[in-house]
């Protein structure tokens, strides 16, 4: 037997509407958030510094390495054109050689 | 006399923490209510409040009194909410042959007559539980919000931080995955 799926789901979903989630509060619950605000050590400014540095090491290193990809990349590019170029010109000698033997 | 939200923020900014508590006994339900739409465990549920309170705290200075407190911590909630989904996804390819005699009986109620509102309430319940948990923690978020709560794309928007086009993306997303979870229990059922 198929079921209508849409249907289905809109049925579901009619059922968690009807009954939203309870909203108690475990007893003495903000006692226990104001002793763990109170416990919490105080913010460290030089930890705070330091993780400041790392995260820019870690972005100075990201731009570093794309940088070197970059330059990696321009320098196959070039050295292709040279490859390329050499190709043209032994071609082109060997072709005046024949040209000039004749 | 009640204080006002803009008196107690003023007075836990000048130092006074213990002005922070009348806050927290004033908006802990409707955080816990929250809390509870996206964990299972009462243990979870106090986690995550907790966890919204102190970051509400250590933020307050952030607190602009453009829109009410109630606005900017909730926000707090479900960003925090939405964390606690990504960091506890398990896993989501549990198969509906575990469903409770109570829920198969629900579907076959369902297959056989949709229209009948008679059937137990409870049982349609954790089914929606079970699907909830297969969906993604974005997925999940957004059903949660749209279709549970009734809110606007805009005022998704905001509780979020997404993008408009990026709520109603990720809205279309989860429709179609719950659609998806849906049609598994169709083939696993009936097939």
């Amino acid at each position: 037997m198929r079921m209508n799926l849409a249907a289905l789901q809109e049925k579901l979903l009619a059922v968690a509407r009807e009954r939203p989630p309870a909203d108690h509060v475990p007893y003495a619950f903000e006692k226990r958030v104001m002793a763990r605000l109170a416990s919490a050590k105080p913010e460290d400014l030089w930890s705070m510094w330091g993780s400041a540095l790392w995260r820019g090491a870690a972005a100075c290193l990201t731009v570093a390495v794309l940088l070197t990809v970059f330059a990696f990349a321009q320098e196959q590019a070039s050295s292709a054109t040279n490859l390329s170029q050499v190709y043209d010109s032994t071609v082109s000698t060997a072709a005046d050689q024949l040209t000039d033997s004749w | 006399m009640d204080r006002s939200d803009a008196d107690l923020i003023a007075a836990v900014l000048g130092g006074d923490t213990a002005s922070f508590e009348p806050l927290i006994i004033k908006y802990s339900p409707r955080v816990f209510a929250t809390a509870r739409r996206y964990a299972r465990r009462e243990s979870e549920v106090e986690d995550i409040v907790q966890e919204v309170w102190s970051k509400a705290f250590h933020k307050l200075n952030s607190f602009r009194a453009e829109a009410p407190f109630e606005h900017w911590l909730m926000r707090m909630a479900v960003r925090t909410c939405f964390d606690f989904l990504r960091s506890h996804q398990r896993n989501r390819e549990q198969t509906f042959t575990e469903l409770t005699d109570s829920e198969h009986d629900w579907l076959e109620r369902f297959a056989v007559a949709p229209a009948d509102r008679s059937g137990d309430a409870a049982a349609a319940r954790l089914l929606v539980e079970r699907l909830m948990e297969q969906l993604s923690p974005s997925a999940r978020l957004i059903i949660t919000l749209l279709e549970l709560e009734d809110r606007s794309v805009k005022e998704i928007s905001q509780l979020t931080g997404w993008s408009i086009p990026l709520v109603k993306v990720r809205a279309f997303r989860a429709r179609a995955q719950m659609k998806k979870c849906l049609a598994k229990i169709g083939r696993e059922k009936y097939v």
